[in-house]
């Protein structure tokens, strides 16, 4: 029997490789048939999870309370010193500089992340803007985002902050950032099913040891994650009221 | 809980005693230095049923002025200001305990004597169809709203003080 294990997908296509090697990885560190089905967005995924399709994932903060909550999902382990936070970017000869200034039918560039729309919206409230009063362009990576933004036609735009670091120093040069979020409690998180049974416990070892051997190392550095970590159900439960919260 | 003491207040302040919903009461200091909310920062805190902090966030021990250690055990009254009325709260915790969803504007008092506004979401967190505590996240609130909301307050604490 194979396992489904997918990823939530955030990431940047060039990852896509270094998601294959770690899959090849988990399958020799624990003996475990395991097929990676990438999907294309996050709707696609979604309708995989609700058909029950899925037996691991590493999901955004978003899916993974949704994951926990209604499909019993089990957290296994979360990357180390990798916290998702959201920011709101502008382009460099952009006027505006902070949230305040921000004005109804503000373009906004926004991709299908839940998570950081989540957190860009929050962002903008003391600016009293909210879905109702903005120009919502919906795009299907943060580097176009970050196009939109460029080219005149957004005027801000919601970001994963980790997905900056990837950016080039001439990109980086013709954005500023308006606003970052300090939360500190929010991130990915590897969950399993209970379709996996006692192999879920195989598997959040083979996590938590990864870092130990060259090998593991040299996959976690493809995924840019120092190491795994384990994650209590106490600071499970409280991403996922924070999540629930934001909502 | 323990009254504010005058070696961890900054500035000049005024005295005051509050009585919470338990009957208790705590002398309180307070001064008229606000502590601006950063753009971004998010206050999460849990509490159980009791309203007893059971969980804060690196943000909430920055803006309180507190230690963790301070704040974990103790109720989440430890942050009320005098300027808030008690109705306002009353209204959270009846929307709370009926398992819905709380929004609104909130000055806190903070351990220095000083305040810092907040918009704040409170909710019920639920296990098997019951309540078992409750998450609040604080952040930044849109000026105009906060100062409406601070209107109102002063106005509800003058009829409070009148009845």
């Amino acid at each position: 029997m194979s396992f489904q294990f997918t990823v939530s997908p955030d990431f940047p296509p060039t990852r896509l490789p270094s998601w294959y090697l770690f899959n090849t990885w988990l399958q020799k560190s624990t003996g475990l048939s395991i097929h990676l089905e990438m999907f294309p967005d996050f709707e696609s995924q979604r309708e995989a999870i609700a058909k029950d399709k899925i037996d691991l994932i590493y999901a955004n903060p978003y899916d993974a309370a949704m994951l926990v909550r209604e499909k019993g999902f089990i957290p296994l382990a979360r990357p180390k010193d990798r916290l998702d936070e959201a920011v709101i970017l502008a382009s460099a000869d952009s006027p505006y500089t902070e949230v305040e200034e921000l004005k109804s039918g503000v373009r906004v560039a926004v991709t299908n992340d839940p998570a950081i729309n989540l957190l860009g919206m929050m962002m903008l409230e003391p600016a009293e803007l909210h879905s109702g009063n903005i120009e919502i362009i919906k795009v299907d990576s943060y580097q176009a985002a970050i196009r939109k933004v460029l080219q005149g036609e957004a005027d801000i735009a919601f970001l994963l902050k980790n997905s900056m670091m990837r950016l080039s120093k001439l990109v980086q040069s013709q954005l500023k950032t308006i606003v970052e979020s300090q939360i500190g409690d929010l991130y990915h998180t590897f969950l399993a099913s209970t379709t996996l049974g006692e192999h879920a416990e195989t598997i959040k070892k083979a996590l938590l040891d990864m870092h130990n051997s060259p090998k593991g190392r040299e996959v976690l550095e493809g995924l840019e994650i120092p190491a795994w970590e384990e994650i209590t159900p106490e600071e499970t439960d409280f991403m996922i009221n924070l999540i629930e919260a934001l909502k | 809980m323990e009254d504010m003491k005058p070696e961890h207040i900054v500035g000049e302040y005024k005295e005051y005693t509050l009585t919470y919903y338990d009957g208790t009461t705590r002398k309180v200091l307070v001064t008229d230095i606000e502590t601006p909310y950063p753009d971004g920062k998010l206050i999460v805190s849990t509490t159980d049923l009791n309203g007893i902090i059971t969980h804060a966030n690196q943000a909430f021990v920055d803006m309180s002025g507190y230690t963790r250690e301070e704040l974990i055990g103790q109720p989440h009254y430890i942050l009320r200001h005098p300027d808030m009325p008690k109705a306002a709260f009353r209204e959270m915790w009846e929307t709370i305990k009926s398992g819905k969803t709380w929004r609104g504007y909130i000055k806190n008092l903070r351990k220095d004597g000083g305040y810092y506004l907040v918009y704040a979401t409170v909710m019920p967190n639920f296990k098997n169809g019951k309540i078992v505590g409750y998450t609040s996240v604080r952040r930044k609130p849109s000026r105009r709203k906060m100062e409406e909301a601070l209107r109102r307050y002063a106005r509800m604490k003058a009829e409070e003080e009148n009845s």
